[in-house]
C-alpha cells in the first residue's frame, strides 16, 4: 500500500513533518514582540515570540498546543518569516490570507513555497481558521510590542 | 436500522440517517418526520399568536401550546404544570434562575458550590453571580474515574451552600451523578439544587419528584425537537416568590402608571411572543418519545455503550474518559486515540461518513483537569446501531494509518 500520508489532499507528507519535528518551537528568550492566540471553539493556542531588530525579524518561534494543521502552519510561519523586514512579513501574511481563504485563488504574489501545502483545507472549510490562527497571532504580537 | 430493543421499527422516521453515522446527539438530536410536520402545522393552517386572540386560530394555537405545557409537565412527573416555564432552552433557562432567584437570594459571604464537570451554561450564570454578589464559590471536584468526588462530600455539605448547580448527566464525561442520593444531603443543609438536565431528560425517565432537585433545565432539540425552545421547571413555591427578569408583553395581570402587577405562573417569566412553533414541536417530541417508552430509549443506549465499550477497548491506545462501566453512565463517549488531536480525528472520521464532535464541549475546566484541550466525542440516541459503532471503530483505524508515522 503506498503511503496514505503523502497524496491525502488535507494531511500531506510536509505538514505531518511539520507537526512532528517543528525546527524553531519553544520560547525565545530574547524577543521584541510576544502574543497569544486562542481558537475558542478548540482551546487550541499558540504562542508567537518575535525578534525584530532595526525593522527586521531576526528570529520567530512559536509554541502551543493544536491540531496539526494549526502547529505546521505556525512551523511554517517561524521558517518563512526569518529573515524578513516587517513590511514584506506583513505583506506576505496578508497574501497567504488572501490566498487560503479563497476557493479558487489566482498565483499568489508572493512565493508561499511550503505553505502551498496548506490548500486542502479549502475542502475543510472550519479547518480554515486552524490554519490561519498563527498569522493572525503574528500580526496581534507586531502590534504588540512586549516590555523586554 | 433495525432496533431490537425498542418496541418498533423507527427507521422511516428518519429518512436522512441513511448512508450517515450521526454520533452527535449530546450537541443537538435528529428530528423525526412527526416533530417537523408538528411544527409546520402551525405555519401551514393559518399562523396566531398565542392568549388573548378570540378568533379560532388563535384558540387552536393557544389550546395546542398550553396542552404541550401539560404535556411536558406529565413527561418530567410534575404534579403542576404552571411549574414549567418555556424558555430559550437550557442556557436561557439556567440564567433566568440566576438573574431571578439569584439576585434575590445570594448575598455577600454565602457559599455557591459548582461542580468541575458542569457545562459552561451551568458554570458561568453562577461565576457571574458570585462575583456580582462577592459570594464564596465553592468547586466540587471530580476524580480521575470522572465521578463527583465523594470525599469532598462532607466539606462541601459544612459550607452549607445556599446553591449548588449540578449536572444530572455531563456532557463530557457521560457520567450520571447519583443525583436521588446526593440531592436530599444537600438539602438538609440548607442548599437550593439547581439541576442541568440538558444530557439527562432525553435518555433517562425523568420524574422530579424522585429526583428533588429544585429546579431542573432542560432543551427540546436534544431530544428530538427543535432549537430554540426549552423548559425551566421549578417549585412552584420557589417560583412564585422570584420576581420576574425579562419584562414585556404576556408578563404582566395589569401595567398602570403608578403600579404594576405580574401575571401568575407560569406567564411571570415569558415574556414577550414565546417560540409558538417551537412549542408544537417540543410537545410532538415528547409523545414520540413516549411512543418509544423512555425506559426502551435507556435500555437501547446502555446496550450500544456496552457494546461500543467493548469494540473501542480492542483498538491500541484508545482511552475513554469517565466512568468504566457502561451502567454509571449515558452514550456519551469522549475519547483519546494515540494523542491524535480532537480535530485532526474529527477531520479524518468525518471524511468516512462519522459525524461525530471535537473540542472542549464547553465543559475548559473538566478538561484541564484531565490535562486536555479536547476531547473526540461520540453520542448516541435511539437511532443509532451496532453498526454504528463499528463503523466509527473502522474510521479510527483508518485515521491511524494517516498518522500512524508521526506519532
Amino acid at each position: 500500500m503506498m503511503d496514505i500520508a503523502a497524496d491525502d489532499d488535507l494531511y500531506k507528507a510536509i505538514i505531518l513533518e511539520h507537526y512532528a519535528r517543528p525546527p524553531h518551537k519553544g520560547p525565545l528568550a530574547d524577543h521584541t514582540h510576544y502574543d497569544e492566540g486562542i481558537n475558542p471553539s478548540c482551546g487550541d493556542e499558540v504562542e508567537l515570540f518575535l525578534k525584530v531588530v532595526d525593522d527586521k525579524i531576526e528570529a520567530v518561534n512559536f509554541d502551543g498546543v493544536g491540531c496539526s494543521i494549526c502547529l505546521a502552519s505556525a512551523s511554517m510561519l517561524t521558517k518563512l518569516l526569518r529573515g524578513m523586514s516587517v513590511e514584506e512579513a506583513r505583506k506576505f501574511r496578508l497574501a497567504f490570507k488572501d490566498w487560503i481563504t479563497v476557493r479558487d485563488p489566482e498565483p499568489s504574489p508572493v512565493d508561499l513555497d511550503e505553505l502551498e501545502a496548506l490548500g486542502g483545507v479549502r475542502n475543510y472549510p472550519v479547518r480554515i481558521k486552524c490554519a490561519l490562527l498563527p498569522w493572525e497571532t503574528f500580526e496581534g504580537a507586531l502590534r504588540k510590542q512586549s516590555p523586554n | 436500522m433495525t432496533i431490537k430493543s425498542l418496541s418498533r421499527n423507527i427507521e422511516n422516521d428518519f429518512p436522512f440517517l441513511k448512508g450517515v453515522v450521526y454520533l452527535d446527539s449530546a450537541a443537538t438530536s435528529q428530528m423525526p418526520a412527526q416533530v417537523c410536520e408538528a411544527m409546520s402545522e402551525h405555519y401551514k393552517l393559518g399562523a396566531s399568536n398565542v392568549h388573548r386572540g378570540v378568533y379560532e386560530w388563535s384558540v387552536r394555537a393557544t389550546d395546542r401550546f398550553e396542552d404541550t405545557r401539560k404535556k411536558v409537565a406529565e413527561f418530567i412527573g410534575a404534579g403542576d404544570e404552571r411549574e414549567c416555564i418555556f424558555t430559550g432552552g437550557t442556557t436561557d433557562a439556567l440564567n433566568t434562575v440566576a438573574q431571578s432567584w439569584g439576585e434575590t437570594n445570594i448575598a455577600e459571604g454565602d457559599t455557591v458550590v459548582v461542580t468541575l464537570m458542569e457545562h459552561h451554561s451551568n458554570l458561568l450564570p453562577w461565576m457571574q453571580l458570585a462575583e456580582r454578589k462577592k459570594a464564596k464559590l465553592l468547586w466540587w471536584e471530580v476524580t480521575d474515574e470522572g465521578e463527583l468526588d465523594m470525599a469532598q462530600l462532607p466539606a462541601i455539605l459544612a459550607a452549607q451552600p445556599k446553591l449548588v448547580a449540578l449536572t444530572w448527566v455531563s456532557n463530557v464525561l457521560g457520567t450520571i451523578n447519583p443525583v436521588e442520593s446526593l440531592i436530599p444531603q444537600l438539602k438538609e443543609h440548607g442548599a437550593t439544587v439547581v439541576l442541568d438536565g440538558a444530557q439527562g431528560v432525553p435518555h433517562l425517565p425523568t420524574d422530579v419528584k424522585k429526583l428533588g432537585a429544585d429546579f431542573l433545565a432542560f432543551s427540546a432539540h436534544k431530544m428530538m425537537g427543535p432549537t430554540g425552545i426549552g423548559v425551566l421547571w421549578g417549585k412552584k413555591e420557589l417560583l412564585e416568590a422570584m420576581p420576574p427578569c425579562r419584562f414585556g408583553g404576556s408578563m404582566i395581570l395589569s401595567v398602570r402608571q403608578d403600579r404594576v402587577r405580574w401575571a401568575e405562573l407560569p406567564h411571570k417569566f415569558e415574556g414577550g411572543t414565546p417560540n409558538i412553533s417551537g412549542v408544537h414541536g417540543l410537545g410532538a417530541a415528547v409523545d414520540y418519545l413516549q411512543s418509544v417508552g423512555m425506559d426502551k430509549v435507556r435500555a437501547h443506549e446502555l446496550e450500544l455503550t456496552t457494546y461500543a465499550f467493548e469494540q473501542l477497548s480492542q483498538l491500541e491506545n484508545l482511552i475513554i474518559y469517565g466512568p468504566q462501566d457502561p451502567a454509571k453512565r449515558s452514550g456519551v463517549l469522549s475519547f483519546d486515540f494515540h494523542g491524535i488531536h480532537p480535530h485532526d480525528l474529527a477531520t479524518l472520521i468525518g471524511r468516512e461518513g462519522i459525524c461525530a464532535r471535537a473540542g472542549h464541549h464547553c465543559c475548559q475546566p473538566l478538561l484541564k483537569k484531565f490535562g486536555r484541550q479536547g476531547t473526540t466525542r461520540a453520542s448516541f440516541y435511539l437511532y443509532n446501531t451496532r453498526a454504528d459503532v463499528d463503523a466509527l471503530v473502522a474510521a479510527l483505524k483508518k485515521a491511524h494509518e494517516v498518522f500512524k508515522e508521526v506519532l
